[in-house]
């Protein structure tokens, strides 16, 4: 499926007027107090302007005072609009979504085949409701009669429309998409207002964000160093006394707001929210941000072979039977197993029976045939039809049909089933009953590109295995073709949840994605479950997010998302940190230079007055997070590098940048406040 | 100035290669494991262990550790706390001394309880030889094996693995009194006998000097104290004048040995934590980092120490043998500064030369040492303090690589960095809060040269040692400025209470963060994970202990010993 990537431009007008406002309503000091470092700014503007005021009446250094009360202002409000921003691209988003939500009509079915015409929102769980051509579908819900295409194109923003059918693995539908042909009924799973679209536009918006763990010990470290730095500034005051001097009130705000991490401690909840809005842009849906924080951190990705590592199906190729069987006879069997098979596989049976030996397909239900179909238990499938018991599957479970039946299979079908298997293909070996036919080489098409993505994959220090239900000899083919590190072979459920439950116990973090009902336990497991979309609603609800695109290999972006998100917040973290050194050279000299002329040497960018220096100090913060919001908004680029090498890109650009950045910011915000006379 | 420097890369370096194998004997030791000691020293652990009915196999968690720890160091302090309040009344007292009044008392006991030896009084004057013996000595052994002890659990817990158990603090102190500390303690001091330390319980000689006047000589059991003092990075002088007192330091060849001593142990930690917790390359780069801040120091201050004193040069005084104003002329002023930084950054806080008359910028570094209190550190305790540092730049450093942090295969979490923030953020506190409360008490009172008698010079110089005699307490390092008038109910009080909480705070709260750490389940190091060892891990740790020490200390730098240099150039 093609992706599509909703792109919003960062200074997107609309988002803008409303962050504005949204930034002074936020001055509410009880939604301050939820992060300490910008509280202690409010706090500091509040008690520098009450000094300003004071300064009014009785006089003082107005200029001074006053602008730094203004910009002090200005670095809370600046931080309320990065936040402000953040949100505001996620409402917008919601929006959209909203407006796809318009007050739908259902034809509900009552008891004794009569269908009614209800508003949607009264819709519950459980009622059935007929959706025609041309309407939308009034909830979410599984498909319980009919096949029809759907445009998911508000959901997903795909244009192609997508089957859905009932039973199986593509029957659950989305409220708010659109049927475009056929008709389908549809049980309706939700309730009014917690249907997928509601919690989706919640998400975005924000409204059910809570902090993450490490969003937590992130603001735990950052309420440290603000108490740090608190401690630094008040004793200050003590320590100018003895030396003799005074420093103003406002001069201290300044040093402290200076100090205190506010660059990070502004734009922390902006990076968590981009975070999540960067994974809706990918049209995945994260239930938590703690799920994107996890995926940061995955050791393990789990990829089922089918559909994701090769083309959803396997073609056949070739028939060979065994000695006394001609390939004609085999041919015929093997159709008449794959009659009834929907399969791409079956069909594809079918067509090679059809061109190579020119066998004809026939209609079956007039000769009280029975289809047997496949089970993830007994891995086969068949017909039995007059007497006749024909079963095709994969080898062990055919041999161990074959012996059941009291036949025995030779050591030439297992030289034909190792022949196929070692090529990569996939050996359905075919039997009646205790005799075995012969085998069909159905091949696996490895998708393009596959081998890159998995060397990007390990270069991150991640693992992908390859789960599938083949034999360990195809099982190996394809993984070396693929390039995965490791595969489990003839995988059933349980084999899939236990592998799960050993990689964590081995300490690490396992991501998957499924589709199917009978992949949600594993999908619950997992540490990172991506539910397809097209999959059923117990796969979606037992996984942490839900990829709308349903493509297996969004892992790899997701992956990506959860390490730009952690790597934001920790390269800004240092940034802020590394940014103290240049205050404190513009600061200290500025506020001890009456008394002790000699400290003069200390101020290095050789400001022109100590206001002058405290001043830029503070204008320099102030507009930083401004400057930083694009960057908070877009998350640092992530490369797949090894983890030494990330740390040393990361720590020379923001670490050592962080330190060298402020020296030229304030010298040039001085030589400025200079050439205008505002210091 | 040529050969003496040589001389002071010679101790780095031969304190370095001794190092290796001390700590490698001390992982043996602590991970149960033989050492050719065994023979000798396992019996005597064993009678000890009997003794005090010490079972050796009942395993502690952080919690009962930690409460051991309390408890012992209750105990310890109210017996000594006895010791010297009724020296008078107690055998081995020729000289007469009197009992320790009760304010000096709290801060003494405080002091030595803690492994920091502040002393406010001279040891001449101020203990019997009773207390020298069963509070000063005793106390060396008992604490500086706490001390280990304590980073000994810290080190198991990192290599635990959904587990509680950190081992026995009773073993450990014994294991590390025993078979640590006790012979190593027997080849120093008898290394300083031999170069003349006094080893007697007769009382003060008497003399008539050359100007035929009589002068009476304290000395007593001095070695052994000397040498736990420099080994357990104690520091607690036998005299008031500390290791610049030719009986207890009495030659260059002493000087050298005394100054091994108080890295010995420190650096041997690195190695012990290589061996327990099983990562050779992970000690190579601790203590690659460790030396990366204590070679600058020690660079910068014996410059600036040979360089003489630009005020004292003016005055026409020769200062080509550097300043030497507070200096004994038998070491000079390289390996004089040499001390100065080492017996700071180890927390060991004895001296072989006053550092109230270092130069100012030499004064800087000894302060620096205090303030960071984990380059080597003291015994045990300076890793301890190391490992809130290493939490920090994990959890910073974890991020920018794009995970939640781990240290070891463990997740960093909100109740981790909680613990390092309690340890993070008590020591400026102590430092800043107390310099404060002492500046303030200073300007609030009318005349304070004559009402308070703390400072003979105010200015720069006076800042600088008040916020010495608070870094020295938080640091529980104890060497002071002097210069300062420390014996009064202001000081004894204040450090006192400094000191207590600035011992248990960063022992107990990173003991708690271990203990959490160690309940929680490894994870495998893959491609993804921060290598720790790495070069870049160990740059990121530098970069951080530099920063945030800077970001905390820098004011008060520039308004003591700063300006003091700016001043006198």
């Amino acid at each position: 499926m093609a992706e599509r990537v909703r792109r919003m431009s960062i200074w997107d007008p609309g988002i803008v007027r409303q962050a504005v406002l949204g930034s002074v309503r936020k001055l509410d000091p009880r939604i301050q107090a939820k992060n300490p470092v910008m509280f202690i700014v409010e706090v500091g503007s509040v008690v520098t302007t009450i000094v300003f005021l004071q300064e009014l009446a009785g006089g003082g250094r107005l200029l001074f005072t006053g602008q730094v009360a203004f910009w002090l202002w200005f670095t809370v409000l600046f931080a309320n609009f990065a936040e402000a921003m953040a949100e505001g691209r996620g409402k917008a988003q919601a929006d959209t979504l909203r407006k796809t939500r318009t007050e739908t009509r259902a034809n509900r079915m009552v008891a004794g085949g009569r269908v009614e015409e209800v508003p949607a929102s009264t819709l519950r769980q459980g009622d059935l409701v007929i959706v025609h051509s041309g309407e939308f579908i009034p909830g979410d819900g599984e498909v319980t009669e009919g096949v029809a295409s759907v445009d998911e194109s508000t959901i997903t923003g795909e244009s192609a429309p997508v089957i859905r059918e009932s039973g199986g693995d593509r029957s659950a539908v989305t409220g708010g998409t659109r049927v475009i042909s056929d008709w389908i009924k549809v049980r309706i799973t939700s309730e009014p207002g917690h249907t997928f679209l509601d919690r989706m536009i919640a998400l975005v918006e924000g409204a059910e964000r809570r902090k993450t763990p490490n969003e937590i010990a992130l603001y735990i470290l950052l309420a440290v160093l603000t108490l740090i730095f608190l401690l630094v500034v008040v004793t200050l005051e003590p320590f100018a006394h003895y030396a003799g001097t005074r420093i103003p009130i406002p001069v201290l705000i300044a040093l402290l707001v200076c100090l205190i991490p506010t660059t990070i401690g502004a734009l922390v909840s902006a990076i968590g929210i981009a975070g999540m809005d960067r994974l809706v842009q990918h049209n995945v849906l994260a239930m938590s941000g703690r799920a994107v924080e996890a995926a940061g951190d995955v050791d393990t990705l789990l990829l089922d072979k089918t559909g994701t590592i090769t083309l959803g199906n396997r073609e056949a190729v070739e028939f060979v039977p065994v000695a006394g069987v001609t390939e004609a006879e085999l041919a015929d069997a093997a159709q008449l197993a794959s009659l009834a098979d929907e399969t791409p596989e079956g069909r594809s049976i079918v067509v090679l029976a059809k061109t190579r030996h020119r066998i004809r397909g026939r209609e079956l239900a007039d000769k009280g045939a029975v289809f047997v179909p496949f089970s993830a238990q007994t891995r086969m499938s068949g017909l039995d039809m007059g007497g006749r018991e024909i079963r095709k599957g994969a080898a062990d479970a055919i041999a161990a049909y074959v012996a059941r039946h009291g036949g025995v299979t030779s050591p030439e079908l297992d030289a034909i089933v190792d022949r196929v298997a070692r090529s990569g293909g996939t050996p359905l070996v075919v039997a009646e009953r205790a005799r075995p036919l012969g085998v069909v080489h159905l091949k696996d098409i490895v998708k393009g590109g596959m081998r890159q993505r998995f060397a990007r994959l390990r270069a991150m220090g991640i693992r992908t295995i390859m789960i599938t239900g083949d034999n360990p000899l195809t099982a190996a083919a394809i993984a070396g073709e693929a390039g995965v590190d490791d595969f489990l072979a003839e995988a059933k459920p349980e084999d899939k949840m236990a592998l799960i439950r050993r990689e964590q116990n081995a300490g690490k973090l396992v991501a998957m994605t499924g589709d199917g009902t009978n992949d949600a336990p594993a999908l619950a497991q997992a540490d990172v479950g991506v539910a397809m979309n097209t999959g059923t609603t117990a796969a979606k609800e037992a996984g942490n997010m839900v990829d709308l695109d349903s493509n297996p290999t969004k892992l790899i972006e997701i992956v990506e998302i959860g390490k730009q998100l952690l790597m934001t917040r920790g390269a800004l973290t240092t940034f802020s940190l590394a940014n103290d050194v240049a205050k404190y050279f513009a600061i200290i000299p500025a506020m001890f230079v009456v008394a002790f002329p000699q400290l003069a040497v200390l101020n290095v960018m050789r400001l022109a007055t100590p206001e002058s220096a405290i001043l830029s100090a503070v204008i320099f913060n102030a507009v930083i997070i401004i400057a930083l919001i694009p960057l908070a908004l877009r998350g640092i680029p992530y490369r797949p590098l090894g983890a030494g090498a990330i740390l040393r890109r990361n720590l020379f650009i923001y670490g050592l940048g962080g330190v060298i950045v402020p020296f030229v910011g304030i010298k040039a915000i001085d030589l400025v406040l200079v050439a205008v006379r505002l210091a | 100035m040529g050969t003496e420097a040589v001389a002071v890369g010679a101790v780095i370096l031969f304190a370095t290669a001794t190092s290796v194998p001390l700590g490698r004997y001390m992982a043996r030791v602590f991970s149960g494991r033989r050492t050719w000691l065994d023979p000798v020293l396992v019996p005597i652990e064993r009678l000890v262990l009997r003794l005090t009915g010490v079972r050796a196999d009942e395993q502690q968690n952080w919690k009962q550790y930690s409460v051991s720890l309390l408890a012992s160091n209750v105990v310890l302090w109210l017996a000594t706390f006895a010791i010297v309040s009724l020296q008078k009344m107690l055998p081995l007292d020729p000289d007469g001394i009197g009992n320790m009044e009760p304010t000096l008392a709290f801060n003494t006991i405080s002091s030595f309880v803690t492994n920091t030896n502040l002393q406010h009084y001279s040891g001449e004057t101020g203990l019997s030889y009773f207390s020298q013996m069963f509070e000063a000595t005793f106390l060396q052994f008992v604490t500086a094996a706490t001390g280990i002890a304590a980073c000994v659990a810290l080190l198991r817990a990192l290599t635990r693995d959904r587990e509680t158990h950190i081992g026995n603090f009773y073993v450990d102190v014994t294991r590390a009194s025993v078979r640590v500390l006790l012979p190593l303690a027997l080849v120093v001091g008898t290394l300083l006998m031999w170069q003349g330390s006094p080893m007697t319980f007769r009382g003060a000689a008497r003399a008539i000097t050359v100007e035929g006047r009589p002068q009476t000589i304290a000395r007593g059991v001095v070695a052994p104290l000397v040498a736990i003092k420099q080994l357990g990075t104690n520091g607690g002088g036998y005299f008031g004048s500390n290791s610049t007192h030719p009986y207890e330091n009495p030659s260059p060849l002493s000087d050298l040995v005394e100054t091994w001593s108080i890295l010995a142990i420190p650096m041997g930690m690195i190695w012990t934590l290589g061996d327990m917790v099983r990562r050779q390359r992970l000690a190579v780069m601790l203590f690659a980092v460790m030396v990366a801040m204590y070679i600058p120091m020690v660079t910068v201050a014996v410059a600036q120490e040979a360089g003489g004193n630009p005020g004292i040069a003016r005055l026409g005084v020769d200062q080509a043998s550097g300043s030497m104003e507070g200096k004994e002329v038998r070491f000079g002023a390289p390996l004089s500064a040499l001390w100065a930084v080492s017996t700071t950054v180890t927390s060991n806080g004895s001296v072989n030369a006053m550092h109230d008359s270092l130069t100012p910028l030499g004064g800087l570094m000894p302060m620096v040492g205090m303030w960071i209190n984990g380059i080597f550190g003291g015994v045990g305790v300076g890793f301890i303090n190391m490992f809130i540092f290493i939490i920090v730049a994990v959890f910073v450093a974890g991020m920018m690589i794009g995970r939640t942090p781990e240290l070891l295969g463990k997740k960093i979490e909100s109740r981790e960095i909680k613990l390092a923030s309690l340890a993070l953020l008590w020591h400026p506190l102590a430092i800043l809060v107390g310099t404060a409360i002492a500046c303030h008490v200073w300007t609030a009172t009318a005349h304070p040269g004559v009402a308070l008698g703390w400072l003979h010079n105010p200015g720069p110089h006076g800042f600088s040692e008040m916020l010495y005699e608070f870094s020295s307490a938080a640091a529980n390092n104890g060497s002071g400025f002097e210069g300062l008038g420390d014996n009064t109910a202001f000081w004894n009080i204040s450090t006192g209470l400094v000191m207590l909480l600035s011992r248990y705070i960063p022992i107990i709260a990173p003991l708690a963060l271990a203990g959490s750490l160690a309940a929680k389940p490894g994870m495998p190091e893959t491609a993804g994970s921060l290598r720790l060892d790495s070069a870049t891990y160990g740059f990121t740790l530098w970069a951080v202990v530099a920063i945030l020490g800077l970001l905390m200390f820098m004011p008060v730098a520039v308004l003591g010993p700063i300006a003091e240099y700016l001043t006198l150039r």
